[in-house]
């Protein structure tokens, strides 16, 4: 397992949103946590790259990253795509890409660069452009590079869907099942859209108020008909 | 919801409940006045002269705090207040020989109306900037005071010298010892007009403006006019100490109000208590008598010392003397 | 025709000071939203440093270098020992610390240096150049100033370093996601800062001679000078430094007189907070009412 979660609590406050959750990411797999609105998701990304107060344990490839600090976290090479997207406004798309390469010291840089623009051919138009004035599809666009630049193993992705018209989500979906089998990156994916996030996935986990209520493979949990009326609502 | 338990009073989680501690407040009233009187009686009169000075800080920061503790405006510059009550005293005295009680609800209206006249524009500077352009005033007032346009007034470099008023009615008491009388019986009266003001309906508005501006604004509170009529008081009270400052010192000139000085009652306040009535009292006390003792070591000892201090103060104790106070009996209850 | 010609050149001399410490304030303001009161008190300390290197027989360029990386030095430490346990701290907090600083920096200036009045040396050959139109200091200061300001823009444009510390400064969340340190970029920022200020101290020294309170006026005029172009805006901050050089020297000689110098600063920081809060060049803060 790539990341191994073990009884996470995590919260805000002076209380707990997550109560105590295990769950775990296989290499080179989509993995998917869906739930309803405020079910904590967003929290445990948050969690998992330590930017909130957590307890149990979080090993990312065998090794106990709980505690540290974000940016020690990344640099082990996880990536996030944050609720909101997470641009940089100011700054050009050009710059942004930078930012999401700004840890690595290797040669394959400028490469990444042209595979990026491969998948997201608008950003190669826009690269000069200021980031605040890019879609909100470009903009998701451009956290979705930004995160690929970090040559990640592990990508968290917080509602890719969020916002956006049916057809451009349509795009980053497949974007991502391109990336996941030609990059071997492994993806943490939070969605409310169940029935698209199901469709991608090899394994999901429902979450409610803090609790997984329910796991397993992504198409047993897509056939599961009492799961889906009682909790996707699909 | 585990945390609501563990917040519950001491008394409850031990499980013991101690007898209620009640002092009639009637006492301790006079045991209060009594102690204001005693140095009358026992001290020396630089020592005196230096209570009252000490008061009339109290007085300067207790204004202040109004409008940064309470109402969450923060000023750099109420030294340009304390400056205009004390050459509005100073000029009232020696150029218009105007008997000196006169003087004082002069400088306060004067310092109300300029006190609004800067507090109207300042409504619309968030928190820093009213800092910044606060601090640029402080900067700038012995400038302003220098100016030769108006020196026939100010005395320009050489500022105005007045002389301590004369005890009335043939009362046994020195000059020290009466304006030692006046300025804490003024102090007091102030003190205790400033507690009620924040006990009332006004008073929840002042504060609850700093903490929840839009909660604030929805509940249909007027926040422009209540910020700035706080700014207006609060200048009014500093204004008045700065009248009073006139008469104690026997002199005002433009090097007597610096920047330093605001920042002086600046951090009288910080270290009596933000947001407290009785803080400004430790303040007064404090901008008083430490800077004495730190110079013995150095001329900029005082400075150093006054730096360290606020930085310790807002580093462990944010309250000032007044939180510890307050929050003394809990320390105590838990050994 | 002559004497305003003189006046404009002078006020940008002057001005190129004020637009350092603007930059320096500004750098400041976009990484943690705070003012820094003490900055000009920084910078006087430094430039002590430096009379105390050239008195000690150290050649001028080089106690310049040693001053500026001692400066930097002393940013960094004060954002690591001061700023970093109040960084979610109140606005009322920050402000107190920051006056804190002003207290211990200027006091212990002249508690270490004393309070006497001391001129300074000038690198350049001062003379009057091109028939008095500018004195040799005057055009010398102004090209180190050029030259510093310059060197901070590439360094921000296109540096790795720069575009993290930007990162750090408009989105600290965003910029940890990417795995930049935030927290030792706005102490970077601070020692950046402090640099800056200290070669505006070296350079303004001689016009103005070394005392305590030297940079108290100067700091004004930046504050000024930075909220004319835009507090979150360091290339609206360097125009605006010029700007009120200017406006200063022209100001005080043909309307206010020197006197009131200072009172003129008060009224552009006045006058922009009321008119243009955003000042000239910068995004629209808010402003509550």
């Amino acid at each position: 397992m790539l990341l191994d979660v073990r009884g996470l609590k995590a919260g805000y406050g002076p209380t707990w949103v997550l109560q105590g959750i295990d769950f775990a990411v296989a290499e080179g797999g989509v993995t998917a946590l869906l739930g309803a609105n405020g079910a904590g998701k967003t929290t445990t990304l948050r969690a998992v790259c330590g930017m909130i107060r957590t307890e149990g344990t979080i090993n990312l490839a065998g090794r106990a990253i709980n505690g540290r600090a974000t940016e020690d976290i990344v640099r082990l090479g996880v990536a996030h795509v944050p609720d909101g997207r997470g641009t940089f406004m100011e700054l050009t798309v050009e710059e942004n890409m930078k930012l999401g390469a700004i840890t690595r010291h290797d040669k394959g840089v400028a490469a990444d660069f042209e595979r990026m623009f491969e998948l997201f051919p608008r950003l190669k138009q826009r690269f000069r452009q200021q980031a605040g004035t890019l879609s909100g599809g470009e903009q998701q666009m451009l956290a979705i590079a930004r995160a690929l630049l970090l040559r990640p193993r592990l990508l968290l992705m917080d509602e890719p869907s969020f916002g956006l018209a049916p057809l451009i989500v349509q795009e980053i979906f497949g974007i991502m099942a391109r990336v996941r089998d030609e990059q071997k990156v492994s993806i943490l994916l939070v969605e409310q859209n169940a029935n698209l996030a199901l469709e991608i996935a090899d394994h999901a986990y429902l979450l409610e108020t803090g609790r997984i209520v329910v796991s397993g493979p992504a198409a047993d949990i897509r056939q599961d008909e009492s799961v889906r009326r009682s909790y996707l609502g699909y | 919801m585990a945390s609501q338990f563990s917040e519950a009073p001491p008394s409850l989680r031990s499980g013991v409940v101690r007898p209620g501690f009640r002092v009639d407040p009637r006492l301790l009233w006079a045991i209060g006045i009594a102690l204001l009187l005693l140095p009358l009686f026992t001290a020396e009169s630089y020592r005196l002269f230096q209570l009252t000075l000490a008061a009339i800080y109290a007085i300067a920061i207790l204004g202040l705090n109004l409008v940064t503790g309470y109402n969450g405006q923060i000023s750099l510059g109420h030294g340009a207040f304390y400056a205009v009550g004390a050459y509005v005293a100073a000029i009232m005295l020696d150029k218009l020989s105007l008997p000196w009680w006169s003087t004082l609800p002069a400088a306060a209206v004067i310092c109300g109306i300029v006190g609004w006249g800067i507090g109207r524009p300042a409504l619309r500077l968030g928190g820093l900037y009213l800092a910044l352009t606060t601090f640029s005033l402080a900067v700038a007032v012995p400038q302003i005071l220098k100016y030769k346009g108006i020196e026939d007034w100010t005395g320009g470099v050489q500022g105005v010298l007045v002389t301590k008023p004369d005890a009335p009615f043939g009362l046994p008491l020195d000059v020290d010892q009466f304006l030692y009388l006046v300025t804490v019986g003024i102090a007091l009266g102030v003190f205790v007009l400033a507690r009620n003001l924040m006990a009332s309906r006004i008073g929840r508005a002042m504060m609850a403006i700093r903490d929840h501006a839009l909660a604030a604004e929805a509940m249909g509170m007027d926040i422009a006019n209540l910020k700035t009529a706080t700014f207006a008081v609060s200048a009014m009270i500093t204004g008045l100490a700065g009248a009073l400052s006139a008469i104690a010192v026997e002199f005002v000139s433009p090097d007597s109000f610096q920047a330093t000085l605001s920042i002086t009652l600046f951090v009288g306040m910080v270290v009596g208590g933000v947001a407290s009535i009785i803080g400004p009292i430790f303040g007064g006390l404090f901008v008083v008598f430490v800077p004495n003792l730190a110079e013995e070591i150095s001329k900029s000892a005082p400075g150093v010392i006054y730096g360290c201090i606020l930085i310790a103060f807002l580093f462990v104790l944010p309250g000032g003397v007044a939180g510890l106070l307050r929050r003394l009996p809990a320390l105590l209850r838990r050994r | 025709m002559n004497g305003f010609l003189h006046q404009v050149i002078a006020g940008i001399a002057t001005g190129g000071i004020y637009a350092s410490v603007a930059l320096a304030l500004v750098m400041i303001y976009q990484a943690t939203h705070h003012v820094n009161f003490a900055q000009g008190e920084m910078a006087t300390f430094s430039t002590y440093i430096a009379l105390t290197l050239v008195n000690a027989g150290w050649p001028f360029w080089l106690a310049f270098l040693a001053t500026v990386a001692i400066s930097f030095c002393l940013g960094v430490m004060i954002e690591r020992v001061l700023m970093r346990p109040v960084a979610n701290a109140s606005v009322l907090t920050h402000v107190g610390v920051f006056i804190g600083l002003v207290l211990v920096v200027s006091n212990l200036t002249g508690w270490v240096f004393d309070y006497t009045v001391k001129p300074f040396p000038t690198p350049f050959h001062d003379g009057p150049l091109l028939g008095g139109l500018i004195s040799g200091h005057e055009l010398g200061s102004t090209a180190v100033t050029l030259v510093v300001l310059g060197l901070v823009f590439l360094f921000f444009r296109y540096t790795r370093l720069g575009l993290a510390m930007r990162a750090a400064a408009y989105n600290p969340a965003s910029a940890r996601l990417v795995g930049v340190r935030v927290g030792w970029m706005l102490a970077l920022g601070w020692g950046l800062a402090a640099a800056i200020g200290a070669i505006a101290g070296i350079m303004v020294a001689p016009v103005v001679f070394l005392e305590p309170n030297m940079m108290l006026g100067i700091l004004l005029y930046a504050f000024a000078g930075a909220l004319l172009g835009g507090i979150d805006n360091p290339g609206g901050a360097v125009i605006g430094g010029f700007a009120v050089g200017v406006i200063e020297n022209l100001g005080g000689t043909y309307i206010v007189g020197t006197e009131l110098k200072l009172t003129l600063a008060l009224v552009i920081i006045i006058g922009v907070l009321l008119v243009r809060p955003a000042g000239l060049f910068g995004r629209v803060v808010l402003s509550r009412v």
